[in-house]
């Protein structure tokens, strides 16, 4: 199983409930295979507070093109269908011409040896859909990696943490995401289930899940992390800040067709207006952790909530037995 | 003309709280949201729409069903997985001497999931028989709107959508233009969290980038990575801290990194109720009440205007 945990607005709490829920699903007797992959490649923090110890760390980049001046007739195709302006070709001699006569080509390149033509290749703005590549017709293009950051992977008790830290500078964080979630194990559980099958709530040994802890906002990186997940976890807080993200949350799980359930956090602080949408919504209030300035002491200090205070130990073990039953409920 | 962006590393340390702060103690200035896919500012502003335009995305592909042979050279070739391949009943129309004869079968069809699309139209190239063809799709709004405190610039990407840097750019263009415009002195910016490319979008041009960031150790990393972009596109910073009260120990290595690594740290806020309250009642904090926390974030933007 995938459970994510998302939430719209930043520091809401994504992390503190990921980890204390990956650490209390840890302790107990008959417990699942536990994976965490922390997806906010831009500001990892779940490590602060599992201390993984890593064994392995991966380079991960995109394809980016490397043109072969060899084999270059300049005439700019690449240039034409690349939908990112990543490559450019300066004084191209025109693809429709190379296409009919290619003699003609090395007669005008002959000729015009004064005009400098070359091909520009703006990596940091290429996606790396490999069109270039797939397209040059004088096969002159082929891809070379470039590092946008890196992958490390680890384990932190018996939980195998996975997370990515994007390169400083790096504007695309997507293609980081996507190599994090390769690595997951809970859709290996799905396909035991068959895919569609109700999950047994009480015979865990045999499980494996997988905890997603999601970057946020609602845009492309979002998307990338909470994509497959077979269960959400929107975590908010009870202000109108809270609120206006938990509702664009809300609609972009909605969209993607993913269910999911509400953590308030820092609940009794602001007004009762999440709860009012929730009810209003049908949208499950799974659990509450009310505002408390022991656990922002010890969440300050890298310190998981359920290390100061082991009743919510019992309490998050409650919310994986909700999740598997609001799991099951889906249509 | 300055242009102060806020931003933080860390979401929810207090950025659009000490913004909107901004906007009632700067005279002459634009506000603007940069925040573009989760934005707050307009809760505590209350903008009045001016004007309101349409951002267009990256076009997206679409299959035209009645063309497509279903051979798959398209999903082939798309590296986002964005190429599905669905049951349904296709209706096939075949002319038999004018006459339309339509059966209905079961066929695998090709569709495009559109929230992967990434807009490369690679597919559209392979294509052998021209069935996909790119669609512009209307991603997000921009809005110039009316405030008490001023006008304000600021924007809503559409749910699950992309290309949040180009908005931000949007948004920052016309903040700007508006603000050469009316003469104004500044442009106030509430930015988005992370490093990624809202964030390199907010930062380009800024004259002056102020961290707000929280004595926690999540705070203290982000902060760290946050400052490392704003340097590596040389962009002057300065730090301040949110609820610093919450740990003197950390709020103190937080001043000791600052000063080591060469950032002005220019005030501590302290942690107050009034500040949750004041969101609720959607007013700017420095008007909502007076204490210590409105002391010092008056005291952060005398610093911040004097000085940059």
């Amino acid at each position: 199983m995938i459970i994510s945990f998302a939430s719209g607005k930043g520091g809401t709490g994504k992390t503190t409930i990921a980890i204390n829920f990956a650490l209390s699903l840890s302790q107990e007797s008959n417990h699942p295979t536990i994976q965490f992959l922390d997806c906010d490649v831009e500001e990892p923090n779940a490590a602060i507070f599992l201390k993984p110890k890593f064994t392995k760390t991966v380079s991960v980049g995109i394809p980016v093109p490397v043109v072969d001046f060899k084999k270059c007739t300049y005439c700019g195709k690449c240039a034409e269908i690349c939908a990112y302006n990543a490559i450019a070709v300066v004084n191209p001699v025109g693809y429709t011409q190379t296409k009919r006569n290619t003699t003609n080509i090395e007669t005008s390149a002959t000729s015009t040896n004064q005009v400098k033509r070359n091909v520009l290749i703006f990596s940091e703005l290429c996606h790396g859909c490999g069109g270039c590549t797939l397209l040059c017709p004088e096969n002159a293009i082929s891809e070379t990696n470039r590092e946008i950051g890196i992958m490390q992977i680890g384990k932190a008790g018996t939980i195998e943490f996975i997370h990515g830290k994007l390169n400083i500078g790096e504007p695309m964080a997507p293609p980081l995401i996507r190599e994090i979630k390769k690595k997951r194990l809970g859709d290996k559980e799905k396909r035991r289930h068959g895919g569609n099958d109700q999950l047994p709530i009480n015979q865990l040994t045999n499980h494996q899940v997988t905890i997603i802890d999601v970057p946020p906002g609602t845009s492309c990186p979002v998307i990338e992390a909470v994509k497959g997940s077979d269960f959400s976890i929107l975590v908010t807080e009870p202000t109108p800040f809270g609120l206006h993200d938990l509702k664009l949350a809300v609609e972009t799980l909605r969209k993607i067709n993913i269910p999911f359930g509400v953590v308030i956090n820092r609940d009794g602080i602001g007004d009762s207006k999440t709860d009012q949408y929730c009810k209003k919504e049908n949208i499950p209030v799974l659990m509450r952790i009310p505002m408390d300035r022991e656990i922002a002491i010890a969440y300050s200090n890298g310190i998981p909530l359920i290390k100061i205070n082991t009743k919510y130990e019992a309490k998050f073990s409650e919310l994986y037995k909700k999740i598997i039953n609001e799991f099951n409920k889906r249509k | 003309m300055k242009q102060i962006l806020v931003i933080s590393g860390k979401g929810g340390t207090g950025k659009t709280i000490l913004t909107a702060s901004f906007a009632r103690l700067a005279e002459k200035k634009v506000m603007a949201d940069c925040d573009v896919d989760a934005a707050d500012l307009h809760l505590i502003l209350h903008p009045k729409v001016k004007g309101k335009h349409e951002f267009k995305g990256l076009p997206k592909a679409f299959i035209n069903q009645e063309k497509c042979t279903g051979c798959g050279e398209c999903a082939k070739a798309c590296r986002y997985g964005a190429v599905l391949k669905v049951k349904s009943e296709k209706l096939k129309v075949k002319s038999e001497n004018q006459k339309y004869k339509s059966e209905k079968s079961e066929v695998r069809s090709l569709v495009i999931d559109s929230i992967s699309c990434e807009g490369c139209a690679i597919c559209m190239h392979v294509c052998p028989v021209d069935a996909i063809s790119m669609k512009d799709t209307i991603s997000g709004e921009w809005y110039i709107s009316e405030t008490k405190y001023g006008p304000m610039v600021h924007a809503k990407l559409g749910i699950a959508e992309e290309n949040s840097g180009k908005l931000v750019s949007v948004v920052r263009q016309h903040a700007k233009s508006l603000a050469q415009e009316k003469n104004l002195d500044y442009v106030i910016i509430d930015g988005p969290p992370g490093i990624g490319c809202p964030v390199i979008a907010s930062l380009s041009g800024i004259d002056i980038a102020l961290i707000v960031t929280e004595p926690t150790l999540s705070g203290i990393h982000d902060m760290e990575r946050v400052i490392s972009v704003a340097k590596h596109f040389g962009i002057q910073v300065a730090c301040v801290i949110n609820k610093f009260d919450i740990n003197l120990n950390n709020t103190k290595n937080i001043e000791n990194w600052c000063h080591i690594n060469n950032v002005p740290f220019i005030g501590k806020i302290p942690y107050d109720q009034s500040v949750t309250e004041s969101i609720v009642h959607g007013i700017p904090l420095v008007e909502f009440a007076e204490n210590k926390v409105t002391q010092e974030m008056k005291n952060i933007w005398q610093t911040l205007s004097e000085n940059y």
